[in-house]
């Protein structure tokens, strides 16, 4: 239900995008329409090509799950995959996202906002405490996934290294990844 | 939104050199990990941009007919660390791009943002030296290359004239061809960090192991940019290969070598890297070359 009331919303903001390139052709030069995939679903969108693709997540597409955190990579709270690999969305321009399949925290749940086994771990094993640091740390570790590889605790270490958390510690978030690891692959 | 003025997007190499023309007021952004970021910081607010990124036919990676290994300028991080050819012929900057940042800053940043910018700590910019890599720049003029040892200028600065991008850099087969490399990252963490210094070493030993027949030494962070240690390479090459050998090369390490005093370490902790890294690269290379030293 939320993600129609978005969609609607949507809709309307892209109206006034176009009535306001119309009404002032100038700013077509600053505003491009891309194509791309969200979370499996085909999109089209008019933006600024100034923005983020934080930006546009977040405000133009409702994907709230998209952390803004530190604004100049460092902190991966942002992390959207983008072809199956994670990258932070604060330093990457919306316009790039044009013919890219886009994958936000929210395309990981089931049909009826089932968890995945992933998220289902990061809650088992309490891998989270404040959680804002939560969806950006799971896109990281659903590029493990989406790699196809077992990987050892090192290799996990290192895969989610452009992640950071100020509460937890990395502990348990290590925990949750090995246990899907198990569950996907059989134990170690 | 960021600050920017205007942007140019560019979707073959000859659009990106008219765009350039055109408007020489613009900066090139490739990944953009650095532009975008010091956009936000208030650097480079308000200026016009080429984005360079959609422009697919400079990721490639492959041989040419010659031997020469060539890298498209847009390939990231993550593309470069794990291409077969890279592994196989110069795995040693698979080594050293692997040391990027960390995994989402590796798929973003590329190998030619990451010359372009002329900063001496580049992962990339050591190793590249040492391989003797040479770019390949498009300009109106057509295409140009230089080794890229000369097309660093100075802190920040590279040979790009106007209308011109880097699109490939090339490491050619005699660069490669025999050579067992290391490459030593110094820094304070293991992941998102920058060379307090770095070293990457190349060596060639004689058929029979027993001569060092080629050697190249460079260093990121040991100088305004990515810097070979001749001298010492000159002491070591065409020497045998006896316990000498090292404390030879280590012997004029440092000549023409001029590390900086910075917040991240003293000058004289960067003299003592420049040592203490080329012993460990040095060491390392010749146990994978098979010879046991002294």
């Amino acid at each position: 239900m939320n993600e129609e009331k978005n969609l609607s919303q949507v809709c309307a903001q892209q109206k006034a995008t176009d009535r306001e390139i119309q009404e002032n052709p100038e700013l077509a030069r600053q505003m491009k329409t891309i194509r791309f995939t969200l979370n499996g679903r085909p999109r089209q969108l008019t933006v600024d090509v100034r923005l983020s693709l934080l930006e546009m997540l977040r405000n133009d597409c409702g994907m709230t799950s998209v952390k803004r955190g530190c604004e100049v990579g460092e902190c991966g709270a942002c992390t959207v995959l983008i072809n199956d690999e994670p990258f932070d969305s604060c330093i990457y321009l919306a316009i790039w996202a044009d013919g890219k399949d886009l994958t936000t925290l929210e395309g990981l749940e089931g049909p009826h906002g089932e968890l995945s086994d992933l998220q289902q771990a990061f809650v088992d094993e309490a891998a989270l405490q404040c959680g804002y640091c939560t969806p950006g740390f799971i896109m990281a570790a659903e590029a493990i996934f989406r790699a196809g590889k077992r990987l050892s605790r090192d290799e996990i270490r290192r895969q989610i290294a452009g992640n950071l958390c100020r509460c937890t510690g990395y502990v348990n978030i290590i925990k949750a990844i090995e246990k899907v690891m198990d569950q996907r692959f059989g134990p170690a | 939104m960021f600050d920017i003025k205007a942007l140019y997007e560019a979707f073959s190499v000859e659009e990106a050199t008219r765009l350039l023309l055109e408007h020489p007021e613009a900066r090139v952004m490739a990944g953009g990990s650095d532009n975008l970021i010091k956009i936000r910081e208030g650097k480079l607010a308000n200026r016009e941009f080429v984005s360079i990124y959609m422009i697919d036919e400079l990721r490639e990676i492959k041989l040419e007919e010659d031997g020469t290994l060539r890298i498209g300028s847009l390939c990231s991080f993550t593309q470069v660390a794990s291409d077969p050819l890279v592994l196989k012929l110069v795995p040693t900057l698979a080594k050293a791009v692997s040391l990027v940042g960390g995994p989402q800053v590796r798929n973003i940043g590329t190998i030619g943002g990451n010359t372009c910018n002329g900063i001496t700590s580049a992962d990339s910019g050591a190793t590249l030296v040492a391989y003797d890599a040479e770019v390949e720049l498009h300009g109106a003029e057509g295409l140009r290359r230089l080794p890229l040892r000369d097309f660093y200028k100075g802190v920040g600065k590279v040979d790009l004239r106007p209308g011109e991008i880097q699109v490939a850099i090339r490491i050619p087969r005699s660069s490669y061809e025999g050579y067992v490399g290391e490459y030593i990252k110094y820094a304070m963490r293991e992941a998102m960090d920058i060379a307090t210094l770095s070293c990457s070493v190349n060596l060639r030993l004689s058929e029979d192991k027993k001569t060092v027949e080629d050697l190249r030494i460079a260093y990121g962070v040991a100088a305004p940019v990515p810097t070979r240690a001749l001298a010492a390479e000159a002491a070591g090459r065409g020497q045998p290969l006896d316990q000498n050998f090292i404390p030879k090369v280590l012997a004029h390490i440092t000549e023409g070598l001029s590390p900086r005093e910075s917040w991240r370490a003293s000058q004289a902790f960067r003299l003592h890297l420049i040592k203490a890294t080329a012993k460990r690269a040095l060491e390392t290379v010749l146990q994978r070359s098979g010879v046991s030293q002294g």
